[in-house]
């Protein structure tokens, strides 16, 4: 059964076009990522989904409730971890969540022992009656996370939501997200623009760019659709273009590509296409700094389904 | 209706909680319309023996009480608009949006607090103006009256100021917004001196005026001979007035939904 079905999403910001026909489905259960630069559309997808914006056109369904028809049976389906931190922070932890289940319909024993076991699950439990504002940002992220889980909602959408923590707070994040989602069998749509999150985390993943799903698959299938390896040249000075002429000429190097000083390509393998790249590029005197070569990763992806490198279009966007 | 009643009560509940652990806020709360009593009431001690009079009693303190409490109230409600901007900045308010609460709540709230906050600081001006010695003469009605007269100016000047607020989004907007309707809505009425004293243009701008109906209410009860007729029409302006701000206010919060 899908939880979450997205069909072509279209919405329109001024001049910017944020979806252009956005389509995935999310099935019961599944932990599914929704990977792009800042800027692809990935929040604003949540935020259809989560009823706090309509879509210009399509249709969005969450466990078979239509967004923009049903809007109070979607909201309270699920449980909606925004980007930015909406934790009250002049109030307690314990406070935030109450009030949260409060306006979800909760109320009293019931209320206060789903409060307990999500302070202690997400190791708040000793920071609880403290005032927001002198938590640390892991612990008002995580807070932020509760908030979404009060009232067991059964599809949960979590926006980027370990930007902003540094490497420790994002891998305890993560444990702590892996755990939960297996404990309450929540369905998950993640947004995130780190590769390695979506990872770790998701069981399939759509990579959006520019308002659209480009491709999506479970990430090692992702990762096997691009065949053979990666090799990457770095160029001591900037004759790109002639190495470029030079790589593409040689047997069994695809996908050639310039990137400031660097060089991609995609060979079969690393370890036999490396000597004859080095040679080639020696005798067209052209000098190397570096080589590298590592087997297919999401970042590789990335780059083949939309034509650009995932860390500059995110600066670009930025 | 029901379920928006309980929202706005959670809301209401949510906010007064969040005041009551500034220890600034509640001496502010206190002091400051002792400060406006006690500043005002000695600076123009000696206006009620103007020529011309107006005043309907010789007593400052007595003539001035009640509007303090309006004026304070009016204060209230004009600033109330910061707190929705905090909401703002801080992503609270979407987090809410993406629950079934209701949305009217979201706005009606931020009008029950600031009425309320004006009513409890009614309260204290009053008790402090009875030990100066200050006699309401038409007795427990008055006090009603005097509280009913703060609660609805401090709630239709909290509808504008959530308006302006919802469409402006910034907190220096919003200052300068609020000290520029602040000032000469306090000076276009009688709060500080008897309507017969001010310019001919300035009465007839002051009959408009929120401000001094709600002035105009709470001084009937307080001074002999209540004209009890004045007095309802003075509540029923204001009350009028906060359903239209209401209204304001909740079209306005749309508008910002939109913008979302």
């Amino acid at each position: 059964m899908d939880a979450i079905v997205v069909e072509d999403l279209h919405k329109r910001y001024g001049d910017v076009q944020a979806l252009d026909g956005v389509s995935f489905s999310v099935a019961e259960g599944e932990v599914f990522g929704l990977l792009g630069p800042n800027g692809a559309g990935k929040t604003t997808t949540v935020k259809v989904l989560a009823t706090l914006t309509k879509p210009d056109s399509g249709r969005a369904e969450v466990v078979f409730h239509d967004v923009v028809r049903e809007p109070n049976a979607v909201r309270r389906t699920i449980g909606y971890v925004p980007q930015s931190s909406g934790v009250d922070r002049e109030a307690t932890g314990r406070e935030n969540l109450m009030l949260q289940g409060r306006i979800q319909g909760m109320k009293g024993k019931r209320l206060g022992e789903r409060v307990d076991e999500l302070l202690d699950a997400l190791g708040l439990a000793d920071a609880a009656d403290r005032v927001v504002r002198g938590y640390s940002g892991g612990m008002k992220r995580r807070l932020d996370v509760g908030l979404g889980l009060v009232h067991r909602p059964r599809v949960v959408f979590l926006d980027e939501p370990t930007t902003g923590l540094d490497p420790e707070a994002r891998a305890a994040m993560w444990e702590e997200l892996g755990a939960l989602a297996q404990r309450e069998a929540l369905t998950i749509l993640l947004t995130t623009h780190y590769l390695e999150e979506a990872d770790h985390l998701a069981g399939r993943i759509a990579i959006v760019s520019r308002g659209a799903v480009v491709v999506e698959g479970t990430p090692n299938e992702l990762k096997r659709s691009l065949e053979g390896d990666a090799v990457t040249v770095e160029l001591v000075d900037g004759k790109v273009d002639d190495a470029s002429d030079v790589v593409t000429a040689l047997e069994g190097v695809r996908d050639v590509r310039t990137e400031g000083r660097f060089l991609r390509s995609r060979v079969e393998s690393g370890a036999r296409a490396i000597p004859q790249i080095l040679s080639a590029l020696e005798r067209s005197g052209i000098a190397v700094e570096a080589v590298d070569s590592h087997r297919p990763s999401l970042d590789d992806v990335y780059l083949h389904y939309t034509g650009r490198e995932f860390r500059a279009e995110d600066e670009a966007a930025a | 209706m029901i379920e928006a009643a309980r929202d706005t009560w959670f809301m209401v509940g949510r906010q007064a909680r969040n005041l009551m652990r500034e220890p600034i806020w509640i001496a502010l709360l206190v002091i400051q319309p002792l400060v406006w009593l006690t500043l005002y009431g000695q600076l123009f001690k000696r206006v009620t023996h103007l020529p011309g009079g107006g005043f309907g009693t010789a007593s400052y303190i007595t003539f001035l009480a009640p509007a303090i409490v309006v004026m304070n109230a009016f204060f209230g409600g004009t600033w109330s608009g910061m707190a929705m901007i905090t909401d703002l900045d801080r992503d609270v308010i979407p987090r809410f949006l993406a629950t079934p609460v209701s949305r009217v709540a979201l706005v009606a709230s931020q009008l029950v607090r600031s009425a309320l906050i004006s009513v409890i600081q009614a309260l204290i001006i009053l008790v402090i103006a009875l030990a100066l010695g200050v006699r309401i003469d038409s007795g427990l009605r008055g006090w009603l009256v005097i509280l009913a007269s703060a609660g609805l100016v401090s709630a239709a000047f909290a509808g504008l100021s959530q308006g302006i607020a919802l469409l402006t989004r910034k907190e220096a907007t919003m200052i300068a917004l609020a000290n520029f309707i602040g000032l000469p809505l306090l000076f276009l009425s009688s709060t500080l001196i008897s309507i017969k004293q001010i310019p001919h243009w300035m009465q007839v701008a002051a009959r408009y005026s929120p401000v001094n109906w709600g002035v105009d209410a709470a001084r009937e009860v307080v001074l002999p001979g209540t004209d009890w007729g004045s007095v309802g029409t003075h509540l029923g302006l204001l009350l009028g007035l906060t359903i239209v701000m209401g209204a304001l206010a909740t079209w306005t919060f749309r508008l910002y939904q939109r913008t979302l």
